[in-house]
């Protein structure tokens, strides 16, 4: 019943935010609230692993990454010459309609890959990925937990930075849109840009509500003991290992996810979106939020990501997230919601 | 025939024009055979030596905050960042030696200030909460330093010589500079045994990260000798940072990969043994530098973080570590 509340508040602002913005001729801003729901998608995926489960992840852009990148990569790629050589593979993949013919700028024929296709696919690999990853990495704790995890995320980013078929530093461009129902495409048209921002609100909410359903179930119980006490956990009978990996693989899904439709959206993913940068600043917003507050990272997501993305802390940019989390851990570790200041001063007025 | 390009960061310390043509490129094959032969051979070796030893001295300014408290400071490359800035800043007002003197000694007060304002009254803070306090702080000292110095790529001048001067080792030529990083290596090492060894201050800070709890009912302050290893590690970086700027360039954002690299050493030597660091990084180097033989140069990041993986997960007590030893902590 509570979170009938809260989600229908968080649908309700959403509707509110695009009616806003439509009254008062600011519907520019949706271009950047849209990216910005995809960010949070991420963000919401890591508050599941780093608050309820207690593991840190300096590697989340690079999942996001290999989402954006695998999806990007498919769905530009001109596949015409590859059927006239007669590419007998090619031929059974066309041959089964998931192929897409078009034209590019010059009137050219460009044969692609159905963004369905390879949005499965980008999934698909990010889950095996998350996996073989996890499985060892979710063993380490502590420093070495947080070193892996960021030594995972430079490989992605050194892998999409000198690998030719994903446009090394120039990044991919020109990725074609895509048609989620005949009718609704994600895509960075202007004309489409409503639609788009109530797709992409549609995700986090979707997102929010899994979410919700697993904290509040078996599973995010034995995920809150873990993240007290793994060895206690471990004694009342939780497997530990599973429910950890599991959760990881979750949320690398969620932000492979988001990836796959912000590449779409914008018509295109650079290296920098696989930056430690990226990933730290996620690790931040979480922070900021309260870790094991799925509203609190989804407010401040939003907050930090639209500021950002508005140009508003200008060149310094990083420098402001690395200041927050500064300030965050040394004086509000349970994030800002959590701050005693608020409880002091409710005491003081009341 | 024709002349192999050397990969870019190498022609800092050898100068390409010295080799002989020793790559073959076959145009109607298009295969590329690399002859490995003694000269070249020891020419990789020493490349691998100079960047294992940088590497080795990041990783036991790690080791030195670890040891006493338990912590990895992930702003341990941007004191190697800031330790060849200021030298260089310096430099343009007063000869190399005090510029270098001066730049280690601010360094090291900066990594006092920041222990003092940022760790020491925390009480018991948890792993992640360290984690991403220091985290954040390179992030902020990083950022300090693309305002405050630019982006641009900045150099200290050669100790010895110049840019094209070299000496003959074992049939390689290398650059003295070279000669420089190596010998400040082994002085650190040294000094640094002996330090802990001999000196009251040492056997303090090592009594600390024994036991702390009995060190304090010693007497002993263990919050000033938490204060004592940043300020020790941020010198030790700093000074590592002044004898590689020649060769390697310093840059605002030099100091995370470092840091990766110099984690990487210490968690293959085994955390909190710097002898063992020095080994490690050795070996990390060498194995860099044939690399390249093998993969491109883009990816030998990614070559040496793959073996930060591959230790973490089959021996994270690292390789002289002891298993018994590494039961008692928690990985």
């Amino acid at each position: 019943m509570r979170n009938l509340i809260s989600i229908t508040t968080l649908i309700g602002s959403i509707v509110a935010v695009q009616l806003l913005t439509s009254f008062t001729g600011t519907g520019y801003y949706l271009t950047q609230l849209t990216m910005t729901a995809y960010y949070s998608l991420i963000i919401i995926g890591l508050c599941l692993v780093m608050g309820y489960a207690g593991q840190i992840s300096l590697g989340h852009a690079g999942f996001f990454a290999i989402g954006g990148y695998t999806s990007a990569a498919l769905t530009t790629y001109n596949l015409t010459s590859m059927l006239e050589n007669g590419n007998s593979l090619i031929k059974f993949i066309s041959g089964r309609g998931l192929l897409i013919a078009a034209q590019d700028l010059y009137g050219d024929p460009v044969l692609y890959v159905n963004p369905w296709i390879a949005a499965l696919l980008a999934i698909f690999l990010t889950v095996i990925i998350a996996f073989l990853i996890g499985i060892p990495v979710l063993k380490l704790k502590g420093h070495y937990l947080a070193m892996a995890t960021l030594g995972f995320g430079i490989i992605i980013f050194r892998i999409v930075l000198a690998t030719e078929i994903f446009g090394e530093a120039d990044g991919l461009s020109e990725v074609p849109g895509f048609t989620l129902l005949p009718g609704v495409i994600v895509n960075g048209d202007f004309n489409n840009r409503i639609f788009n921002y109530y797709i992409a609100c549609g995700f986090v909410v979707v997102g929010v509500i899994i979410l919700l359903n697993l904290i509040n179930s078996r599973v995010g119980r034995a995920l809150r003991a873990i993240h007290g006490a793994e060895d206690a956990a471990n004694a009342m009978g939780i497997n530990t290992s599973r429910y950890k990996l599991y959760t990881f693989v979750i949320s690398a899904v969620f932000a492979a996810i988001a990836g796959i439709f912000l590449t779409h959206y914008n018509g295109g993913i650079g290296p920098s979106e696989a930056g430690i940068m990226k990933s730290i600043r996620y690790v931040a917003i979480v922070a900021i939020g309260g870790m094991a507050n799925l509203w609190g990272a989804l407010t401040m997501g939003v907050l930090l990501n639209f500021m950002s993305l508005r140009g508003m802390f200008g060149s310094y940019d990083d420098a402001v997230f690395g200041a927050i989390l500064i300030i965050i851990m040394l004086f509000a570790p349970d994030g800002l919601l959590h701050l005693s200041i608020w409880r002091k001063l409710r005491k003081k007025i009341l | 025939m024709r002349n192999f390009s050397y990969p870019p960061f190498y022609r800092y310390i050898f100068r390409y024009r010295n080799y002989p043509a020793r790559v073959t490129i076959y145009p109607e094959s298009g295969t590329l055979t690399v002859q490995m032969t003694a000269e070249l051979f020891s020419q990789y070796l020493f490349a691998g030596i100079t960047y294992g030893i940088i590497y080795a001295i990041v990783a036991i300014g790690f080791n030195i905050i670890y040891n006493t408290t338990g912590i990895i400071n992930f702003a341990q490359g941007e004191f190697v960042m800031l330790g060849g800035m200021f030298a260089i800043t310096l430099n343009n007002f007063m000869p190399l030696v005090p510029a270098i003197a001066l730049a280690v000694v601010i360094t090291m007060i900066i990594g006092a200030l920041i222990e003092m304002i940022f760790i020491r009254w925390l009480d018991s803070p948890s792993i992640l909460r360290m984690i991403i306090i220091t985290i954040g702080l390179s992030i902020l000292i990083r950022e300090v330093a693309l305002h405050f110095w630019g982006e641009g790529v900045r150099s200290l001048p050669y100790f010895n010589g110049n840019e094209i001067s070299s000496i003959k080792i074992f049939s390689a030529q290398i650059s003295p500079q070279v000669l420089w990083v190596i010998g400040v290596c082994l002085i650190i090492v040294t000094l640094l045994s002996l330090f802990f060894r001999f000196t009251s201050l040492g056997l303090e800070m090592r009594a600390c990260s024994a036991n702390r709890l009995a060190a304090t009912l010693c007497g002993i302050n263990a919050k000033n000798m938490v204060t004592f290893s940043f300020m020790l590690s941020a010198g030790i970086g700093a000074l590592a940072g002044c004898v590689m700027s020649p060769i390697t360039y310093t840059q605002y954002d030099c100091g995370t990969g470092l840091a990766i690299k110099g984690f990487t050493v210490a968690v293959l030597g085994g955390l909190g043994n710097s002898m063992a660091a020095v080994a490690a990084g050795l070996l990390l180097g060498i194995i860099e530098a044939f690399s390249i033989g093998i993969v491109p140069l883009a990816f030998q990041d990614a070559i040496s973080i793959t073996i930060l993986l591959i230790i973490l997960f089959v021996r994270p007590h690292g390789l002289f570590g002891s298993s018994e030893a590494a039961g008692l902590t928690e990985f």
